[in-house]
């Protein structure tokens, strides 16, 4: 083992005793560096170090402005896309209530058409009945009275009293007819 | 390794340990004068490590740039070390930064004075030597003196030494107790803490090379010669453990010394 005897009989120093030389030349050495640091190295970090921050937080913020645009223009893509369709539905709804509205028209007319057709029908058929009632009066009314003179003879020259019984005659027929009528 | 060493050493030589003597070597200018008496190789790699550590960190930030470069994120990576984790962490938000350069130089200048130990021919952790550790804690003791007394005046010194909540009856005891621990004990744990770690490694490196020779090149017998390998295979083991104490010493060094500022700045507040 090596003992302090062995250190001091083989002529060792003692490790504690410094060399003023050497305390000189330490401090000199530190206080050249630290200045070296303070003045040129520190500040060149830091200010490299800030630098570093704002490039990072700017980036951040940048890419955050980037995102919030983004959201902005999807919000409203979809607020326009939203709009189309209930723009699409209504004119759909529209559509569909003009077709039924123009097939109600349609069928209405339709209806109008074909009531005046009958009732003019009608009308022709009544004015022509008519007027055959009334030529089917008079003529049977002379034939009648013809007929009647022929088979009676000269007793039937009074026309008002012929005339009489033709329209006797012609009124009771009308009653037979129309008794048919109603029957 | 001294236990394979010394029973052999009656065959032919005696083995002779190195001792610190050996590690201070003559001196550079004048020319292989005696240690301490002139310019040494001790005092060269200070000022070596000076140059080299402002050559480094200048070239790294000549061409700073936004997203850095291998040699800018090497360089912000002692920086940011020096001055997040000891700086920052210990001091606060509100009080590292004016003590970021100190703490930085002190970090580098540490880190690369003891690892000169462990590069081959500088082959010298330059704080093995007592008087760079006593300048580099002399230096520390007067700032964080000179800090306390900046912030809190004379009164300072009262801070310092009377610890607040505790009996009157036993501050006679307890006030020199912290005037030893905090103006005396301090700064010699301080800077021997570090020469003692630095001179131990740089002892056993000697010792496993004076040792190794001894075995291979003395001894006879080819049993002894393979001892002399294994010695020179566990030293490597041994370098490996060194490197981790250089950077770990630099580390506690400045972790101290930012905890001492710290101590003086707070001094009214425990």
């Amino acid at each position: 083992m090596i003992t302090a005897e062995v250190i001091l009989a083989s002529g060792g120093g003692n490790p504690l005793i410094p060399n003023v030389w050497e305390i000189l030349v330490t401090g000199v050495a530190f206080a050249v560096l630290l200045f070296v640091v303070t003045k040129f190295i520190a500040p060149t970090f830091e200010k490299s170090y800030t630098d570093r921050v704002e490039a990072i937080e700017g980036g951040i913020e940048k890419a955050e402005a980037a995102q919030n645009e983004a959201n902005a223009l999807l919000e409203q893509y979809r607020a326009q896309l939203m709009e189309a369709r209930t723009e699409a539905n209504g004119i759909r709804e529209s559509a569909r209530a003009e077709g039924a509205q123009i097939l109600a028209d349609l069928k209405e007319k339709a209806a109008e058409e074909s009531a005046r057709i009958t009732a003019q029908a009608h009308g022709q058929i009544e004015s022509e009945r008519v007027a055959a009632i009334a030529s089917l009066h008079a003529e049977v009314g002379t034939l009648a009275t013809q007929l009647a003179g022929k088979i009676v003879g000269e007793a039937l020259e009074d026309d008002a009293r012929s005339n009489r019984v033709v329209e006797r005659f012609l009124a009771d027929l009308e009653n037979q007819q129309n008794a048919g009528v109603s029957n | 390794m001294t236990a394979f060493a010394l029973p052999m050493a009656s065959y032919t030589e005696k083995f002779v340990p190195p001792t610190i003597s050996d590690l201070h070597l003559p001196d550079i200018f004048p020319w292989m004068a005696d240690y301490g008496t002139g310019f040494g190789k001790q005092m060269l790699l200070v000022l070596l490590s000076v140059v080299l550590i402002t050559w480094f960190f200048m070239a790294a930030i000549r061409k700073a740039k936004l997203v850095p470069g291998r040699v800018q994120f090497v360089a912000e990576g002692f920086y940011s070390f020096a001055r997040n984790t000891v700086g920052r962490d210990i001091m606060g938000e509100k009080n590292f930064r004016p003590w970021v350069p100190l703490l930085f130089a002190t970090f580098v200048f540490l880190l690369l004075n003891n690892l000169f130990g462990a590069i081959p021919l500088l082959q010298i952790p330059s704080f093995s030597h007592a008087g760079s550790a006593y300048a580099m804690a002399l230096i520390i003791y007067l700032v964080w003196i000179g800090v306390g007394v900046q912030k809190h005046g004379l009164r300072y010194f009262k801070l310092a030494v009377v610890p607040t909540g505790v009996p009157g009856w036993i501050l006679p005891l307890l006030v020199p107790l912290e005037i030893i621990s905090n103006f005396i004990v301090r700064p010699l744990t301080h800077s021997l803490r570090l020469m003692a770690t630095m001179l131990a490694g740089h002892m056993i490196v000697a010792l496993a090379g004076t040792g190794a020779r001894y075995l291979i090149v003395v001894q006879d017998s080819l049993l002894l010669n393979a001892t002399g390998v294994a010695v020179i295979a566990g030293s490597v083991a041994m370098y490996f453990l060194e490197l981790l104490i250089m950077i770990l010493q630099a580390f506690v060094f400045t972790l101290l010394t930012a905890i001492y500022i710290q101590g003086s700045l707070d001094a009214d507040s425990h």
